[in-house]
């Protein structure tokens, strides 16, 4: 039987795809932050997904702004309880490079990694809190829902740093953990997250 | 007006969709393709519709051996390419014969508030005709008339030594004027081939 065509191959009529593939990338859920203490994605609230329906998840981060002066974007995982506080063992290093141009590194840093440490995950070092500073990235989270093998994440970042220079940081590791991953906070290391945008997507078929 | 499903609810026949339905997260905005080219200019379609765009860059063949590949930024819809950057630069590299290898950072590569083009593929494209470099760029927020313009770029590519070498930039255009255009072009002759796409991500 052939398809009825009302316009050309095109179908104006329609508003919504239904489940007409769209792409890989899938918006889920945006949030904005406004003078902040926290952002918080969790499965099952306000419209976010974070379970089995994609294999792969991504945060992405846009102009990240703190409040206060020298502060450090970070990121903790929900495993079964309200508390996000999953053990974590990660790696972390940096490129940077003044703006005056007399300081470069690429370098580990010890102080931005965790060893099955149930703390926060630093993200980037010392934003400045400058009205043009911010930091922005990606972030993405392996398999959150399986219940056999740990979670990794891999990230990086480009920010402002405190010290009016640029800061690229990579971040890896893992949720040491094989409970669901249900949900993921992010806070700065004091005071508020100003300003700046969260967007999750699922990454379909990957 | 009700759709008269003929296929099992599938839609085989259809090839365009309204405007309406999204297209997913990542939406191509345009593609160029390199042909002998000095520069390839994207100055349409980079504006506030998208938080952040990615460019992919594809198969970038220089003309001359050992051309770097570059990428600046414009405030004036690409009539200048000339926004003040700063940004690091690091690479690992591996030769063919197995005889070294290095993670290091590049001071040449990098930029400290200079107007100059930021290299993405650098360490020296080969122009042998298997030799080309693959990129993947991200812009964020370019519209932004509060916060600078950071970017990041990851690549990789084999070059004329022979090695294969693994680029990493991070930066920022150091402007509070929004950035609505972008230029590529190598430090040294033409871009002879490739393909570069433009997507916005929503």
């Amino acid at each position: 039987m052939a398809l009825v065509k009302y316009n050309d191959n095109s179908i104006s009529a329609i508003s919504s795809a239904g489940q007409l593939a769209t792409g890989s990338l899938v918006p889920i859920k945006t949030l904005t932050a406004s003078s902040s203490s926290t952002l918080s994605f969790v499965h099952g609230t306000d419209g976010v997904v974070l379970d089995s329906t994609y294999p792969i998840y991504k945060f992405e981060f846009i102009n990240i702004h703190p409040a206060t002066d020298n502060v450090e974007f970070q990121v903790n995982f929900r495993d079964g309880s309200t508390d996000y506080d999953a053990t974590k063992t990660s790696t972390f290093f940096r490129a940077l490079h003044d703006e005056a141009d007399t300081t470069t590194a690429l370098a580990y840093r010890t102080g931005g990694d965790l060893a099955q440490g149930t703390g926060f995950q630093r993200l980037n070092e010392g934003i400045g809190a400058n009205g043009d500073q911010s930091v922005s990235g990606e972030l993405k989270l392996f398999n959150p829902s399986s219940t056999t093998f740990v979670k990794h994440f891999m990230g990086k970042f480009s920010g402002c740093n405190a010290g009016d220079r640029e800061d690229t940081t990579y971040v890896a590791g893992y949720c040491n953990v094989t409970v669901a991953i249900d949900g993921v906070q992010f806070k700065m290391t004091s005071g508020n997250i100003d300003s700046g945008t969260i967007k999750l997507y699922g990454i379909k078929d990957s | 007006m009700a759709l008269n499903f003929a296929n099992n609810n599938s839609l085989s026949a259809i090839t365009t969709l309204p405007a309406s339905i999204s297209g997913g997260g990542m939406t191509l905005i345009s593609e160029q393709t390199a042909s002998s080219s000095a520069s390839i200019s994207f100055t349409s379609g980079i504006d506030d519709t998208y938080d952040s765009y990615v460019f992919k860059l594809y198969n970038i063949h220089p003309a001359d051996n050992s051309a770097n590949l570059r990428f600046n930024l414009s405030v004036d819809g690409g009539s200048n390419y000339n926004v003040t950057k700063t940004s690091s630069a690091f690479a690992a590299w591996h030769k063919e014969d197995d005889s070294g290898t290095s993670l290091a950072y590049n001071t040449g590569n990098d930029l400290a508030q200079s107007t100059d083009p930021q290299r993405i593929l650098f360490g020296g494209l080969d122009n042998a005709n298997d030799g080309n470099g693959c990129a993947t760029l991200q812009l964020f927020n370019p519209s932004s008339t509060t916060f600078v313009k950071h970017f990041m770029c990851t690549a990789v590519k084999n070059s004329y030594h022979p090695y294969a070498w693994n680029t990493f930039v991070g930066g920022y255009g150091n402007t509070t004027s929004a950035v609505n255009a972008v230029q590529f072009s190598l430090d040294s002759g033409n871009i002879d081939s490739g393909v570069i796409k433009l997507y916005g991500i929503s």
